[in-house]
């Protein structure tokens, strides 16, 4: 039978009372939308468009022939101004096509709703979800279509309704406004794969989103809804899958290998999107909150809006803001200004800290505590890993699985003497997957 | 917005929870037992505290040149920790000797805090009891403070009531089982200790106790008498010099009471926690390394 939870874990406080009650709200769409040809994992796109060429919104501007990619589409209709570079969250600057709003939103002929949805053949629904360029909307943005055909036979579908970052709430009020379109979502990708159940876990400090997805899903007998204990990181695709079905995806593989495919509750529903409406990923719910922005919101923004504007339509930033983050809290990358970085398909919050809420932490010695073996959800020796890597040892952090970290900052939270542990374990999962490049190069 | 923006690496979020805050918790969870001390040996007793406390945090603080003579608070740990296994008056040059070799013969001498091997406390106690073994057995009754022997040697055991509040002759921080529990109840609360190292030495005690002794009562005596609750309690259980791994802490705490018991029932000193102890944090790494936990998904060849 499945444990009631996963092995330890964090419970930082869940900060989600600044939006969880806040309907989603339209954002305004931009002057000039910048749509990045790399929103996903995997090879980027070309451009399929050029400077001068008139766009609708929803048409395909650039494609990949690579395996695991995703095209990306104009969020807007108007016209192609430029085709350059931009900054991305992470701080490098990636190609992108610069599109100035008409603010007409003509849309384009390949987006027509399919009136026969429901009788599309299995193998249909990847090319569609593909042809849409639907990726994973938990922030890793993997290509969907690419996990709709997996390598091992699927019995159940592990959906995520967790959202475990503190301060997020983009999922919870999806979960809440859209339940029927979610488990629309769910029951494609359970045709596509050929699943014999759907298994969606929402943490239980969303009751009222329980609710309404269980009420949803109340005639389906292969979809079941579960409660899950509220602790970070249960939306860990290795930590649901061993809640929701009891199994442990071994390591270095993925948990198709005991029969489950993990998705994004948003990334179901932009499935039933593109299936019923052919409508391809162009907007996203997004949780601006934190106290350093004057009106948290939820917002529906387009793909390409930048930053400021959104931040701008939130009431702008407080005076004490110290840190902008593009994400979660326990895994989003800091930003080094308030500039025109362009909301993406992965970009699931921006968390404005104010001056109370950074620490400044100096580094201090290991005590031995064992606070950091106590939290790791995947039974590593944090301490001895971060010990090792401070002397340069990677070998003998390899042989501590050093591989298997799942980067989920636990250990770094609970640390009292403040140690950066998940950054120098990082360090040696480069270093570890150098060396394992360098001598397969070598063969 | 004047000020720059922090870019850090996540988390963003990051426990309170302080090196300093965790001594903090320490030092609170002995207040009962130094209360205890006061109540039952009087000023002698406050002094030898209060003495022993200064000497361990002067003496770090002049090592590392720290700022405040707190510092992180750790030094003032194991002074008060080393005072608790001291007779209730002692002369004061040996609470400042003690102090002073506890922090550095017992810690700084290893590179500081999370460096040392040994329980920095009991590696003065153990120094103090070879240097000057009469000035520390020298006991003294509680409250009217005669001279007297400790439970452990008199024949007369006295009544488990008297073990447990703590109205008989012994160290300062060893005589009131109950004020102990108090403390420890705060650093269970607080998530600094769990139930396997004391339960490891207190189980493994009782069990011995009974067996070698003659029944379950024989059990309970050896568990409430002595410096075996101080021991399991907050001495075995220090961070630094204890297992991480949860089957490491129970075996080091299982170990703690076998060495215990063996030298009590077979051993010259009437009480071997301070070596049962100092021995067990000497096979801390190995036990580590033999009792690593499962990683999620190993793969077993």
């Amino acid at each position: 039978m499945s444990p009631k939870t996963f092995k330890g874990g964090i419970h930082p406080g869940d900060f989600k009372n600044l939006t969880e009650k806040k309907p989603v709200v339209p954002a305004k769409p931009p002057a000039v939308a910048v749509i990045p040809l790399s929103q996903h994992i995997g090879a980027p796109c070309k451009p399929l468009v050029a400077v001068g060429d008139e766009v609708k919104m929803g048409q395909k501007i650039g494609d990949s022939d690579a395996s695991i990619s995703a095209p990306v589409h104009a969020s807007v209709s108007g016209k192609v101004i430029k085709i350059g570079t931009c900054k991305s969250n992470q701080g490098h600057l990636v190609n992108a096509v610069f599109i100035e709003n008409d603010f007409q939103d003509t849309w384009h002929e390949s987006v027509k709703p399919n009136p026969d949805w429901e009788q599309l053949p299995a193998e249909a629904i990847p090319k569609i979800v593909r042809e849409a360029g639907v990726v994973g909307m938990g922030g890793a943005a993997f290509p969907c279509h690419y996990k709709l055909v997996p390598p091992d036979k699927i019995e159940f579908v592990v959906v995520n309704g967790a959202e475990c970052e503190p301060y997020l709430t983009c999922d919870h009020r999806l979960m809440l406004e859209r339940p029927e379109d979610l488990i629309v979502g769910v029951k494609l990708v359970m045709k596509a794969v050929n699943a014999r159940k759907g298994l969606i876990g929402i943490e239980d400090n969303k009751p009222d989103a329980i609710e309404a997805v269980r009420k949803a899903a109340a005639n389906d007998p292969d979809i079941e809804v579960h409660a899950l204990p509220t602790k970070y990181p249960q939306g860990s695709g290795k930590q649901l899958v061993s809640v929701l079905t009891g199994r442990e995806t071994p390591s270095g593989c993925q948990s198709t290998t005991v029969g489950c495919l993990v998705q994004n509750v948003g990334t179901c529903v932009a499935v039933a999107d593109a299936v019923r409406f052919g409508l391809p990923s162009i907007e996203r719910i997004v949780t601006i909150t934190g106290a350093g922005v004057k009106e948290p919101k939820n917002m529906l923004v387009r793909v390409g809006t930048p930053l400021t504007q959104v931040i701008e339509e939130c009431g702008g930033f407080t005076d004490d803001l110290r840190k902008l983050i593009m994400g979660g809290p326990m895994m989003g990358p800091t930003m080094s200004g308030p500039e025109d970085i362009p909301i993406v398909k992965g970009t699931c919050g921006i968390l404005c800290l104010t001056e109370q809420e950074v620490q400044l932490d100096e580094i201090g010695p290991c005590i031995k505590c064992g606070k950091c073996v106590e939290v790791c959800p995947m039974g590593l020796m944090p301490l001895f890993l971060a010990s090792a890597v401070e002397q340069r040892l990677y070998d003998i952090a390899e042989t501590y699985h050093a591989v298997d970290c799942i980067d989920c900052g636990c250990c770094t939270y609970i640390c009292p003497a403040k140690r950066p542990l998940n950054q120098w374990i990082g360090m040696a999962k480069n270093e570890i997957k150098a060396k394992q490049r360098r001598a397969a190069a070598a063969k | 917005m004047d000020k720059q923006l922090v870019v850090s690496p996540a988390p963003h979020l990051k426990s309170p929870e302080t090196i300093k805050s965790v001594m903090v918790d320490v030092l609170a969870a002995l207040v009962p037992a130094a209360i205890a001390a006061v109540i039952f040996f009087g000023t002698p007793a406050l002094l030898t505290m209060v003495i022993t406390t200064l000497s361990a945090m002067l003496t770090e603080a002049l090592i590392l040149r720290n700022k405040n003579i707190f510092g992180d608070g750790s030094a003032a740990v194991t002074g008060l920790l080393l005072a608790m296994t001291l007779p209730p008056a002692p002369p004061w040059w040996l609470c400042v000797v003690g102090g002073a070799v506890a922090i550095i013969i017992g810690k700084q001498v290893f590179g500081g805090i999370g460096n040392n091997i040994f329980n920095p406390a009991l590696v003065a106690r153990a120094i103090l009891m070879v240097s000057w073994a009469g000035h520390m057995t020298t006991w003294l009754a509680p409250v009217d403070l005669t001279a007297t022997a400790t439970p452990l040697v008199t024949s007369t055991a006295p009544g488990f009531l008297q073990l447990f509040t703590g109205t008989t002759a012994g160290c300062l921080g060893e005589t009131s089982v109950f004020a102990l529990l108090l403390g420890a109840a705060w650093l269970f609360y607080k998530g600094h200790i769990n139930w396997r190292i004391p339960g490891g030495y207190l189980g493994v005690v009782f069990l011995m106790g009974a067996a070698l002794g003659g029944g379950l009562s024989a059990g309970l005596f050896h568990v409430l008498a002595g410096g075996v609750m101080l021991g399991a309690l907050f001495m075995a259980t220090d961070m630094v010099t204890s297992p991480v791994t949860p089957k490491g802490q129970l075996i080091f705490g299982m170990g703690c009471g076998l060495i215990t018991m063996l030298v009590r029932f077979y051993g010259n000193y009437p009480e071997g926690v301070t070596f049962a102890i100092l021995l067990m944090n000497a096979v801390t790494p190995l036990l580590d390394n033999l009792t690593l936990p499962r990683v999620y998904g190993e793969v077993t060849k």
